[in-house]
C-alpha cells in the first residue's frame, strides 16, 4: 500500500472519530470545566493537527504536470 | 466612549499597517493581484486562517452556541480543522503549479481553460459574485451588531433609550477603511493587514475570554450557571442530531472554491509554504472556536435572549462583563477577524471583474484602467452588499450556512478539474446548472418556510444535496460524453503511464 492510501485510510478514520455518538447525552465536565463533548473535539483538532503533519511528510502532492513539462505565458 | 475610542484607534493602525505595506507595491498587475509569488509559510497563515475566520467564527458560533450548545463546535470547527487542510493541500498545491505554469490569477481563467469552455466561464461569474454577497454580508451586519452592542449608551434612540453606535455607521466605516488600503495595495496589503489582524484577535480573544471568565466567578461557576439554568447547552441530545451533525462535513468544503482562497494559494512562494497551514489551521481553529463555544453556552446562564437575537451574545457578553477599555479592545479585535476576511473577498471580486470580464474580453485594456474598472466594480459590489446588510436579516450563523453549501457545491468541479482526466465540458457545465439549481431550491424552501428553524431535508445538511446532486451530474454527463482532446490535456496532467 502507498503512503498515500495509508494517510487515505487514516484520514477516513479520522472523519468516523469525529461522530461521537457515545457522548451525545453526556452533560459531564472534564476536570469541573469542560463540557465532555466540547472537549473530546478539541482534542480532536490537535489530533486532526498532527495526522497532517504526517501527511505532509508522506503524502504531499506533486506538480500535476511534472517537472518536465515546459512553462507557458498567460492563457 | 471609551470603548469606542479604543475602536477608533484600532482602525487608524490598521488603515496604518495596509497603506504601509504599499512601499512594496512594484506597481505591476502580478503584484497587486498575486504579490508576485513572494508570501512565505507564516504569512501565508495568517492570511489563509484570517480569511477563513470571518464574523461566522466569532458572533455566529457564540449565537448558535447558545442555541445548539457545545455540538456546535464539532458541527463546524472541528470538521473545518480536518478539511480546510485537505483542501489547502490537495487542491491549493496542484493549483499553485498550475497558475505558476500557466499565468492563472482567478478560479475561472483556470476552470475555462481546462474545460476548454466559454459558457462555463459566464455561467461562474455571477454564481460565484452572488455567493460571495452573503459573505460580505455576514461580515458587515457581525460587525454592525457588535459594536453596537458594546457602545451603547454613546447615544440615545429618538424615544430617550440609550443606544449604541448604529451599524449603519460601522458598515459604512470599515468598508471605508477596508476599501482604502486593499485599492491602494492590492493583496500585499490584504495580507499585511490580515497578519497583523489575525495575531489581533487570537491575542485579544484570549485575554477576554480570561476577563469574562473572571467576571462569571470561574469557570467551575459559569458552568454551573448554565448546568442549572440551561442543562440541555452542555451535550447534543434533542438539539443536534448525529445525521445533521455528520453530513455538515459537506459544509467547510467551500473553501475549495472560495475565490478569495484561491487567490491566496497563488501568493505563495513555494509548494512547501503551504505546510505550516496545513497542519497549524485547525489548532488556530480551536484556539478561536472552544473560548467562543464557551462563551455562548456560558450565556446560557446568564442571559434571557430569544434565540432570534443570538446574533448579539457575544456583544452583550464582552459589554456585561470586561472593563470599557476590554470592550473596546475585544471589539477591535472582532472587527479584526470580519475585516479581515472582507479585504481577500474585495480583492477577489476585483480579480475576478478585471481578469474574468475585462482583460477577457479585451485584452489590451491599459493596465490603469483595468485596475480602475475593477475598483469600479468592488464599490458598485460593496455598495449593494452595505445597503442589503441595512435590513434585518436571518441568523449571521444560518446566513453563512448557506453560503457556505452553494460553494461547497463547486468543489467537486475543481477536484475533477484538478484529478480526474475523463471530467468533460459539458460534465463541468451539468454540475454547475444541477448543483447550483438545488441549492437554489432548498433556499427558497428554507427562506419561505412558514415555521423557522434550520431546513434539514430527511435530517441532512442541505449542503449534501448540493455536493451529491453536483458529484452526480459531472460523473453522469462526462462519462457519457467524449473524452477531452489528449494533447489538451498534457497541460494539466502528466502522461498517461508517466
Amino acid at each position: 500500500m502507498t503512503p498515500r492510501r495509508v494517510m487515505l485510510a487514516v484520514f477516513l478514520v479520522l472523519a468516523v472519530l469525529h461522530q461521537d455518538v457515545w457522548l451525545w447525552d453526556d452533560r459531564s465536565l472534564w476536570f469541573g470545566v469542560l463540557p465532555a463533548g466540547l472537549g473530546y473535539h478539541a482534542a480532536y483538532s490537535v489530533v486532526a493537527a498532527l495526522v497532517w503533519a504526517v501527511i505532509t511528510r508522506v503524502a504531499w502532492p506533486e506538480d500535476p504536470v511534472g517537472p518536465a513539462a515546459p512553462p507557458e505565458g498567460t492563457p | 466612549m471609551t470603548a469606542l475610542l479604543v475602536i477608533v484607534a484600532y482602525l487608524a493602525v490598521l488603515l496604518g499597517v495596509g497603506l504601509a505595506s504599499t512601499r512594496f507595491f512594484q506597481g505591476t498587475g502580478s503584484d497587486f493581484f498575486l504579490a508576485s509569488h513572494s508570501i512565505g509559510p507564516v504569512l501565508l497563515l495568517l492570511s489563509l486562517f484570517g480569511t477563513t475566520m470571518t464574523a461566522f467564527a466569532l458572533v455566529g458560533s457564540t449565537g448558535e452556541a447558545y442555541v445548539s450548545g457545545v455540538g456546535t463546535y464539532g458541527l463546524m470547527a472541528s470538521w473545518s480543522g480536518a478539511i480546510h487542510p485537505l483542501m489547502f493541500a490537495f487542491l491549493g498545491v496542484p493549483i499553485w503549479h498550475l497558475g505558476r505554469r500557466h499565468g492563472y490569477v482567478t478560479q475561472i481563467q483556470y476552470l475555462r481553460d481546462r474545460f476548454q469552455s466559454e459558457a462555463l466561464g459566464w455561467l461562474l461569474f455571477p454564481i460565484l459574485v452572488l455567493l460571495v454577497v452573503p459573505y460580505l454580508l455576514i461580515g458587515i451586519q457581525g460587525a454592525g451588531i457588535t459594536v453596537a452592542a458594546v457602545t451603547k449608551g454613546v447615544t440615545t434612540t429618538a424615544a430617550g433609550a440609550p443606544a449604541g453606535v448604529p451599524p449603519w455607521l460601522t458598515g459604512l466605516v470599515i468598508c471605508g477603511v477596508v476599501l482604502a488600503y486593499v485599492g491602494a495595495g492590492g493583496i500585499r496589503a490584504a495580507a499585511w493587514a490580515n497578519a497583523f489582524q489575525t495575531g489581533v484577535f487570537l491575542v485579544v480573544a484570549m485575554i477576554a475570554f480570561v476577563a469574562i471568565v473572571q467576571a462569571l466567578g470561574g469557570p467551575e461557576a459559569a458552568a454551573a450557571a448554565t448546568a442549572a439554568k440551561r442543562p440541555e447547552l452542555l451535550a447534543r441530545e434533542g438539539l443536534i442530531e448525529p445525521l445533521h451533525f455528520l453530513t455538515y462535513a459537506f459544509v467547510p468544503l467551500s473553501v475549495g472554491t472560495f475565490p478569495h482562497i484561491f487567490q491566496h494559494w497563488l501568493t505563495a512562494r513555494s509548494p512547501d509554504a503551504f505546510k505550516l497551514s496545513v497542519v497549524a489551521h485547525p489548532l488556530l481553529i480551536a484556539v478561536v472556536w472552544v473560548p467562543c463555544v464557551l462563551i455562548g453556552v456560558w450565556a446560557g446562564g446568564q442571559l434571557d435572549l430569544p434565540p432570534e437575537q443570538a446574533n448579539k451574545v457575544l456583544g452583550i457578553m464582552v459589554a456585561r462583563f470586561t472593563s470599557p477599555v476590554m470592550s473596546g479592545v475585544l471589539t477591535a479585535g472582532i472587527l479584526a477577524a470580519i475585516m479581515s476576511s472582507l479585504d481577500s473577498q474585495f480583492l477577489a471580486l476585483g480579480s475576478m471583474f478585471t481578469h474574468d470580464v475585462v482583460l477577457h474580453r479585451d485584452a489590451d485594456v491599459a493596465p490603469a484602467r483595468q485596475v480602475w474598472l475593477g475598483r469600479v466594480f468592488v464599490v458598485a459590489v460593496v455598495a449593494v452588499t452595505y445597503v442589503l446588510s441595512l435590513f434585518e436579516s436571518r441568523s449571521v450563523f444560518d446566513l453563512g450556512v448557506w453560503c457556505f453549501s452553494g460553494f461547497a457545491g463547486l468543489t467537486p468541479v475543481m477536484f475533477a478539474a484538478v484529478y480526474w482526466r475523463r471530467a468533460t465540458r459539458a460534465g463541468a457545465l451539468a454540475a454547475v446548472l444541477v448543483g447550483g439549481a438545488a441549492w437554489l431550491a432548498m433556499f427558497v424552501a428554507d427562506a419561505t418556510a412558514e415555521v423557522p428553524g434550520e431546513l434539514l431535508p430527511l435530517g441532512l445538511a442541505p449542503a449534501t444535496y448540493v455536493v451529491l446532486a453536483t458529484t452526480l451530474a459531472l460523473g453522469v454527463v462526462s462519462l457519457v460524453t467524449a473524452p477531452p482532446d489528449e494533447a489538451h490535456l498534457r497541460r494539466f496532467f502528466r502522461p498517461v503511464g508517466a
